[in-house]
Formats: structure tokens, C-alpha cells, sequence
């Protein structure tokens, strides 16, 4: 793979940025809230900048190699490097973890959620920012597994602490399930440097080396990637901390939650464990498909049963990741395409779903589909958000959702070359009726909240989408709508770099 | 009466490297000073002695630093049964390093509670001085004797709060299983002795008799000594008295226990495992694999249980000591030098991330006077930089990166893998179950911390003296730069070679 090393500070400027902002944070006094909000907004708005300095200065008519590539010694011992570089896989989900931070912390302003302490709330966020981008830029296996181990503390902090009543359940069985992965994960990437030669532990050296480890051997260490990927994404089974978390966690959680975390495991599957281990991968792609489609129905089940909103959501992104992972267990460059499509469109789309449930919240006290009804008459420009996040959500055409999802079905029609095409298609007619339950549960959600009458309670709160709201959404709403009508616009990007990383499969 | 006399004459006095030597005389002498001083000075001024002890601490650490940045880091002294190399001197270093840290833990806390001072810092320079010496101990003789220099102070220690039973029983438990495990270990050295016709680590390794097949009195020596190294580093099912001696000790004896004690613990079964027994690894090979399996398992069982605050760290510290035994289990095979670096990356990391714990208990209970898990409840909401201390330290017992702990556990699981046996990766996996099950009460007490209300509503500030804050602050900036920048202590893993071990 071709390394391009022009301006190679920019990726650590705009990772650890933010923990210069901690710093400067927890150098505040106590109690000035002012100062905390100012200098964070500072340093989100500064780490954006860096983030659209680094979109300028890419060469995109090289998507496909790495660029910004900065390699220097870390830990020699281990022959583990600090080696970083985006190409245009990571390059859209590098921006997008800055942008929604910074939108975050923009809705945060005036939405501190009880108990409030805004310090270490917005120390936590820059936390999980540093994680989140450094994970999606890490060449180096020890370095991702740092990263990616990085968000959880914060997160877990954050659910528990600033979450709903049952909190401290749901950021232990958060923290629990993600540890598990991440303990077999480690175990997975050590077993993958060794086969390797125990040469490095540099990601394109393992692609280069680890297709040449023997088909069996191969097969287990794929399963420990697995696990630890699969319950980030998460996959059926392994999804059940997923509706706890994002139901517990605070509205700014939940977004980062899905927007961001939930990504880290489909890319640790595109950018590690099937370039590195593509027989493996061939073998246990239909297995994943499978899992995928379940998810897919049972996402969808679940969100018809739900009767609090948030929930629904959560049980919505089971649905959405399944189509994801789908894509993903083609191989080919296709679905890999619409996979890398479906986490931003998903991340954009659900953040926004989530932002809405959170102002909903705000308003009403309550988030039971039954208790709201008649949003469009009261906060009607609120209603009519919900409503067009809900298209994008269920995959109206026009809309980012469209992009993920309708390709990613499409691809199963033809997987790579030594899939089970029968298999495939089953699981492709599968997602499709799985479509229609999407659209069954958001207009059903739509229309038991959105239409019909106000139900009788007297709201003090209510009043319709705020300055900071608008500031906070309308760059979501805007990407939605924009990715929807000119898809290319990110395709052109990522697949140079899908072509890339699927290049074991002839694709 | 012949031979006596033939003896006699044959006998020269030896060559003494005093430069090598240096550190251990620093020490001797500095408690020699500090029982003196002792007498002639009055109660008021008894704050002296912890000053002295700090002193003669760093001051043993200036020889052994001299000694490390030598050209020549390898001294043999009285025909190989007392060597200075690079592991010893890693060693020393740690446990240096944590008796100051120690030091600091204690000074108020002696100071403030019902103790006799000056023999407190006797003892302790006593025990700390035992276990500089197992650090060079490469002699059945030396081994047995150092191990009982740190060990008997530290009996005492346990039962220093003279008039609380609990102390008293942790003194006394851990004493009569401690002496219990000297006379297992005894005998097994002299099985030892008796087949090798040596006391010498190296001939034993030589004798033809630990070669080739065995007997059963063979392996009954080798799992003898191993067992009673097995209490002194409280490996399950030898740990029972961890948990009430670490409850009923003081705090600082605690800290002491659970990290210097112990590591001096697995010295001696690194020393002893790789240079006596390389021959044996079939042998302690799988006991030691069944001891660190189970050491973790059902220390972190008993830990989950636990709603002591020191009696949790207790069962968490026995499970600790199964990852440091897991790398051990593989150091007689193709994995032995990377097995060597884990097990000293582990104690370093684990030395700095413990006292740190002790340091933030010690400093809350000033305030809470409780040892309750529950009396931490909304710590980070009076005092947040307690709480984030707190969490810092649980988060690297964890071993959750960016935290120093995780460089430790990794050390151990590449130890495993590069042994790429079934066995190794079934303990690699057992390791890694752990590793989850663990976070259950590290959670806990950070759930605690963090997300439940102020017991009683009791807000008032915690005080913490200087000499604690300092020792926070020592362990705090430790435990997060060996954490990202890992290459530091690795480096010390990877110096750290024992002469002997290897065959070299």
C-alpha cells in the first residue's frame, strides 16, 4: 500500500488536541461554569478545524493509500509503533467523530443533564474524542487496541453518572460485555503477530503477512476478533447492552454512542480483521451474513415492541448495524461500499434521532409513544425534524439512509467468489422484508407522536427548536440530505480504499 | 578434629566487592541509626525517624543506581552465592522505590495512631533490607535467609496495633502460616540439598540428578520449595491468610505487604524456578500453570464478594499474583526470557498502581474512618480529585489502557502466546476471562465513587498531609506514564536477565 507522509502531524494535532483541552479543563477552578463551557467549545472548534484542514489537504485522487502517514517509535520492545495515516475508509469516520463532538458539545451548552458538573462532563467528551479519532487512525494493532479501549472509561462515567434510573446497571453491563470482547480481541491480536513471524505489529505489514497463516489457525484467531468487534457494532447475540446503554445513557451519550462508538467495531472489521485473515474471513462470512439478518428482524421486532422512544431507537440501530454487517460479510467491494456508507449515513441519521429523543424528553417528561401525540401541532418544526430523520432512518431514496441500506441488500445478491450465492440471497430476501418492518416501526413511531391531538397534559416546558438546536442539528440535517442526493460524494472517497483493503478477495 | 583444622587452613577470607555490597550496607546501617536514635530522642521528635528511614532509602538507591549505570552490571560475590545483575538491580530498585513510597504512606498515619515509632521504621528498614539481599540470593542458604529476615518484621508489623484483636490475629496468622511455609519450603531444600550434594542454585541446576527422569523425591523437593514461596506470594490455595492479615494490619503494613512482601515472594520463585530448576520445568511447569489459574479464579470470586474496601484489594491483590504466576508457568520453555520480562513488568506496574490505591484509602479514611466500600459513596462530588486518583488506579488494576496496568497484562498474554502451546493459550484464556470478571468490584467501588449519594450527607472536605499527597502524586504519574509510554518499563523487563537463567 502506498504511504503518503506529506504533512504527518496533522492526524496527531487533531487527535490529541483535545486532551490539551482537559488539561487546560481541569486547570479551571471549581465552579466556573463559563470558563469550563468556553474552553471547550474552543477546543471542539479547533479540533474541527484541524479535521477540515486535514479534508482540504487530502488527496483524494488518492483515496485508496494512506496519507498524513506518521510512524516514530513507541514501544520498541513489542516492536509496536506509533504509526497513524487516514485513508478514505477512515477519513469519513475520523470527520464525522470530530463533527459530532463538536456538535455535542454545542448542545451541551444549555443541556447539561442532571447532575450537572460540566467539568468533568466535558472533560469525559474530549476524552471519548481522542479515543474515537485515534482508533479510526491507528496503522498499529497496539495502538488501536489502546484507543479503542480508551472510550470506554468515559463512557462508562458518562452513562453512569449523568444516565437515567437505571444507570448504574447499564454502564456496568456496558463496560462488562465491551471488556470481554476486548480482552479476547488482545488475545486474537497477539496470536496474529506471532503467526505473522512476531515481526510488527503494524497493520499493513499483518495484511501483507497474515493470509500466508494456515486456514484452521486462521479461523480462531478471526473468532477472537470477532467477539470483540461483534459486541461493539453490536451483533446479534451479542447486542443485549446496546438498548440498556443508550436508553440509560444521557442524550449526549447516546449520540456519541451511536454515531461513533457503535463504528468502531464494523471498522476494526473492514480495516483488520478481513483484510488481515481473508480466508478466515471467506470462511465465516456467511455465519456472520447470518448473524446479520437476524439482527436485522430482531432489530426490528424489538423496535415494534418498544413503547419508550429512545428504545425504539436503540432496538432501530440492532436493525441498521445488521445491514452494515451484511454488507460487509459480501466481501465484495460492493457491499463493503455501502457498508462504510451505512456507518456514516446511520451515525448521522441516529445521532439525530437521538439529539430529537433528547429534546423530547426535555419537553414533555416523558418519552412513552403513548403519552406524546400532536408534536406537529405543538413544536411543529421539532415534528417535522423527527420526520424527515424518520425517512432517512427507513431509508426513503433521497435521503443518506437510501445509500447504506438498498446496496447493501443489493450486494448479497452476488457475494465474492466462494460464498454460498443460494445463502446469500436467502439472507438478501430476508433484509429486504426487513425493510419493510423499518418502515412499519418509524411510521408507526411518526405517527403516534408526531400526528393526531395533544394528549391533555399542560407542557410549561414546551416550546419548539432552540438557537443552540438548531446550531447543533442543522449541519446533520444538512449532511443528510446532501449524502442522500449526491451519494458519490463519499462513495468516490471510500472505495479506492475498499478496492484496497478487499484486495485478497479479487475484488 | 582433623578436618576442622584442614578446613581452617584452607579457608581465606573472600574478596568483598563493597560496591556491590553497597546498597545492602547503606541499609544496615541506616537502621542501626534509626534504632539509635530512637533511644535518645524524645517523643516529640520522633518524627525524625521517619525522615531518617526515607534517607537511608534513597540513600541505598545511589549505590544501586551507580551500580546499574556501570559498564560491568554483573558482580559475583562469595563464589556465585550472592550476585548483582541486572534482575537484582531492577529489583532493588522497585523495592527501594516502594519502601519510600512507603515511608510516605506511613509517616502520618504512625504518627497520628497509638504505635511505637521507632521500632516501626526499624522493622520496616529490617524487612526491606531482607529483601534487597533476596534480590542477589542465589544460594539455598542466602534464599531461606533473606526470606526470613523480611518476613519476621513483618509479622510483627501485621499485629502493631497492639490493642486491637484484629491486628493481633492478622499477626498472628499470618505468622504461624508463614513459619508453616518456611518449614515446607526447609524441607523441601533439604531434599534439595541431599540429592545436589549443594546449596548453590547453579550446581542443583547442574546435578545429574534433576536431569532425565524423576523420582518421586525429586519432584516432592522442587514442588516443596515452590510451595512454600506459594504462601509467601499468597497463591490460592495457599492465601488463606491474606485477606484477614491485609484487614487486620494497619493500612501502611497492608501496602507493604501486598506489594514489596510479595514481590520479594516471586523473587525468590523467579530465581529459584529458572536457575535451580531449568531441568525440573516438567515438574513446576504445570503446578505453577494450576496455581495461577486458580489463584485468579477464585481471588477474583471472593473478591466480588467482598464489601471491605481493604479486604476486596486483599482478594483482588491474591488474584493479581495469578498474573504475575501465568507468564512463570511457560518460563521453563522457548517463552523463558519473555516469561522473565513479564513477571518484572507486572511487579513494577502492579507495585506502583497498589500503593497508589493504598495511598487514596488511606487518605479517604482519614475522613471516613470506615472501611466500608459503601463510605466512599459521592467521593468525586466533594472531593473530585480524590475520586479521580481513585479511578485512575482501579482503572489500572483493571488493566484498561491508557493505564499502566494494561502494559502489565499484555506482558503476560504475549509471554503465553509466544509459548504457543494448548496450554499456554488456555491459560491465556483464563487470564483474559479474569481480566473481565475483575472489573466487577473495580467497578463497583468506582460506581461507588462516582455515581452514589454521600453517605450521612457528609461532605466535609478530606485533608490529606503532604507526605500523602506526594506519594499520590508519585504513584499517579507513574501509573499513567508507564501506561502510555510503556516502552519505559518494558526496557527495564528487558534488561532485567538473571545470571544462570537461560544457560548463561
Amino acid at each position: 500500500m502506498q504511504m503518503i507522509r506529506d504533512d504527518n502531524w496533522v492526524l496527531s494535532v487533531g487527535t490529541f488536541l483535545p486532551m490539551l483541552g482537559v488539561i487546560a479543563l481541569l486547570l479551571v477552578p471549581k465552579g466556573k461554569d463559563s470558563a469550563v463551557k468556553t474552553i471547550t467549545l474552543v477546543t471542539a472548534i479547533a479540533t474541527a478545524a484541524v479535521g477540515v484542514f486535514t479534508l482540504l489537504r487530502f488527496d483524494f485522487d488518492k483515496a485508496g493509500s494512506m496519507q498524513f502517514v506518521a510512524e516514530t517509535s513507541w514501544i520498541p520492545v513489542i516492536k509496536s509503533t506509533y504509526f497513524i495515516g487516514v485513508d478514505g475508509i477512515s477519513l469519513p469516520l475520523y470527520l464525522l467523530s470530530m463533527v459530532i463532538t463538536l456538535l455535542v458539545v454545542i448542545y451541551s451548552l444549555d443541556h447539561i443533564p442532571s447532575p450537572g458538573n460540566p467539568k468533568a462532563f466535558f472533560v469525559l467528551t474530549l476524552v471519548l474524542q481522542t479515543g474515537m479519532a485515534g482508533t479510526f487512525i491507528a496503522q498499529d494493532l497496539i495502538l488501536f487496541f489502546v484507543f479503542f479501549e480508551l472510550v470506554l472509561l468515559p463512557m462508562y462515567f458518562m452513562i453512569g453518572v449523568w444516565g437515567g434510573e437505571q444507570r448504574q446497571y447499564a454502564s456496568i453491563k456496558f463496560f462488562l460485555y465491551t471488556m470481554f470482547g476486548s480482552a479476547l480481541m488482545l488475545v486474537a491480536f497477539l496470536a496474529l503477530f506471532f503467526k505473522t513471524g512476531a515481526e510488527s505489529f503494524a497493520i499493513p505489514y499483518l495484511v501483507e503477512n497474515g493470509a500466508g497463516i494456515a486456514k484452521n489457525v486462521q479461523v480462531w484467531i478471526f473468532a477472537g476478533m470477532f467477539v470483540g468487534f461483534a459486541v461493539k457494532v453490536p451483533m446479534f447475540p451479542f447486542h443485549t447492552w446496546l438498548p440498556d446503554a443508550h436508553t440509560q445513557a444521557p442524550t449526549q451519550g447516546s449520540v456519541i454512542l451511536a454515531a461513533i462508538l457503535l463504528k468502531l467495531g464494523t471498522y476494526g472489521f473492514v480495516r483488520i480483521a478481513i483484510p488481515t485473515l481473508p480466508d478466515a474471513a471467506l470462511e465465516w462470512a456467511p455465519w456472520v451474513g447470518g448473524l446479520a439478518v437476524v439482527g436485522i428482524i430482531y432489530g426490528a421486532l424489538g423496535c415494534l415492541a418498544q413503547t419508550d422512544m429512545k428504545r425504539l431507537v436503540a432496538f432501530s440501530s440492532v436493525a441498521h448495524m445488521g445491514f452494515v454487517m451484511l454488507g460487509i460479510s459480501t466481501l465484495t467491494p460492493f457491499g463493503v461500499n455501502a457498508a462504510v456508507f451505512g456507518m456514516v449515513a446511520h451515525g448521522l441519521i441516529t445521532g439525530m434521532l437521538f439529539f430529537i429523543a433528547g429534546s423530547v424528553k426535555e419537553r414533555y417528561h416523558t418519552l412513552e409513544i403513548g403519552k406524546l401525540g400532536g408534536m406537529l401541532t405543538q413544536v411543529p418544526r421539532l415534528g417535522w425534524i423527527l420526520g424527515l430523520c424518520s425517512m432517512a432512518s427507513l431509508g426513503l431514496p433521497g435521503l443518506a439512509g437510501f445509500w447504506g441500506e438498498f446496496p447493501a441488500i443489493l450486494s448479497a445478491y452476488n457475494p465474492a467468489a466462494g460464498l454460498n450465492v443460494t445463502v446469500y440471497r436467502t439472507y438478501m430476501v430476508i433484509a429486504a422484508i426487513g425493510t419493510v418492518f423499518a418502515a412499519a416501526y418509524l411510521l408507526w413511531l411518526y405517527q403516534r407522536t408526531a400526528f393526531g391531538t395533544p394528549n391533555g397534559h399542560d407542557h410549561h416546558d414546551l416550546h419548539d427548536v432552540n438557537t443552540h438546536e438548531w446550531i447543533a442539528w442543522l449541519p446533520l440535517l444538512v449532511a443528510i440530505i446532501a449524502f442522500g442526493v449526491a451519494p458519490n460524494l463519499l462513495f468516490s472517497v471510500i472505495d479506492p480504499a475498499v478496492q484496497g483493503a478487499l484486495r485478497a478477495f479479487g475484488g | 578434629m582433623e578436618l576442622l583444622a584442614a578446613s581452617a587452613a584452607a579457608w581465606t577470607a573472600p574478596t568483598v566487592d563493597y560496591h556491590a555490597l553497597a546498597p545492602e550496607i547503606v541499609l544496615a546501617v541506616g537502621l542501626c541509626v534509626v534504632l539509635l536514635v530512637d533511644l535518645f530522642t524524645p517523643e516529640r521528635n520522633k518524627w525524625l525517624l521517619s525522615v531518617l528511614t526515607g534517607f537511608s532509602l534513597l540513600g541505598a538507591a545511589l549505590p544501586t543506581l551507580t551500580l546499574a549505570l556501570h559498564d560491568d552490571t554483573t558482580r559475583s560475590l562469595f563464589d556465585g552465592r550472592y550476585v548483582v545483575d541486572e534482575f537484582s538491580l531492577v529489583m532493588k530498585g522497585l523495592f527501594l522505590v516502594a519502601g519510600y513510597v512507603i515511608v510516605l504512606l506511613s509517616s502520618a498515619h504512625v504518627e497520628e495512631g497509638d504505635y511505637w515509632r521507632g521500632e516501626y521504621w526499624f522493622l520496616l528498614l529490617t524487612s526491606l533490607l531482607g529483601m534487597v539481599m533476596m534480590a542477589s540470593s542465589r544460594d539455598l542458604v542466602s534464599v531461606f535467609v533473606a526470606l526470613e529476615f523480611l518476613s519476621i518484621p513483618a509479622y510483627m508489623l501485621a499485629a502493631w496495633r497492639k490493642r486491637d484483636a484484629k491486628s493481633n490475629e492478622a499477626g498472628m496468622k499470618y505468622f504461624l502460616l508463614g513459619v508453616f511455609a518456611s518449614a515446607v519450603m526447609l524441607y523441601g531444600m533439604s531434599l534439595l540439598y541431599g540429592l545436589a550434594n549443594s546449596t548453590l542454585l547453579v550446581d542443583i541446576a547442574g546435578s545429574a540428578s534433576l536431569d532425565g527422569e524423576f523420582a518421586a523425591v525429586q519432584a516432592l523437593a522442587v514442588v516443596f520449595v515452590v510451595v512454600g514461596f506459594a504462601f509467601k506470594v499468597s497463591a490460592v490455595p495457599f492465601h488463606t491468610w491474606a485477606p484477614d492479615t491485609y484487614e487486620g494490619a494497619p493500612t501502611p503494613v497492608t501496602a507493604f505487604l501486598s506489594v514489596a512482601s510479595k514481590a520479594a515472594g516471586f523473587v525468590a520463585l523467579v530465581v529459584l524456578v529458572l536457575t535451580a530448576f531449568p531441568q525440573a520445568r516438567d515438574v513446576w511447569q504445570p503446578f505453577i500453570w494450576v496455581l495461577s489459574a486458580l489463584t485468579m479464579t477464585i481471588g477474583n470470586v471472593f473478591a466480588l464478594r467482598q464489601t471491605n474496601l481493604v479486604r476486596m484489594i486483599a482478594y483482588s491483590s491474591v488474584s493479581q499474583g495469578g498474573f504475575v504466576l501465568m507468564p512463570l508457568a511457560v518460563a521453563g520453555g522457548a517463552a523463558g526470557e519473555s516469561a522473565l520480562r513479564a513477571v518484572v513488568v507486572y511487579l513494577v506496574v502492579y507495585a506502583v498502581t497498589n500503593l497508589g490505591m493504598f495511598a487514596a484509602i488511606l487518605a479517604v479514611s482519614r475522613k471516613t474512618r470506615s472501611g466500608d466500600i459503601t463510605s466512599l459513596g459521592g467521593l468525586f462530588s466533594y472531593a473530585p480529585a480524590l475520586g479521580v486518583l481513585f479511578t485512575i488506579f482501579l482503572a489500572s488494576l483493571a488493566g484498561i489502557p491508557p493505564l499502566g496496568g494494561w502494559i502489565g497484562k499484555f506482558a503476560a498474554f504475549q509471554a503465553l502466546l509466544t509459548d504457543a502451546t494448548p496450554w499456554a493459550y488456555v491459560l491465556a484464556v483464563i487470564g483474559a476471562v479474569n481480566s473481565v470478571i475483575a472489573f466487577g468490584y473495580y467497578g463497583n467501588v468506582m460506581r461507588e465513587i462516582w455515581m452514589r449519594p454521600v453517605p450521612h450527607g457528609d461532605t466535609t472536605p478530606v485533608v490529606t498531609p503532604s507526605s500523602l499527597q506526594i506519594a499520590l502524586g508519585i504513584t499517579a504519574v507513574a501509573t499513567l506514564v508507564l501506561g502510555v509510554l510503556p516502552g519505559i518499563v518494558l526496557h527495564f523487563g528487558d534488561v532485567a536477565d538473571i545470571v544462570g537463567a537461560f544457560g548463561g
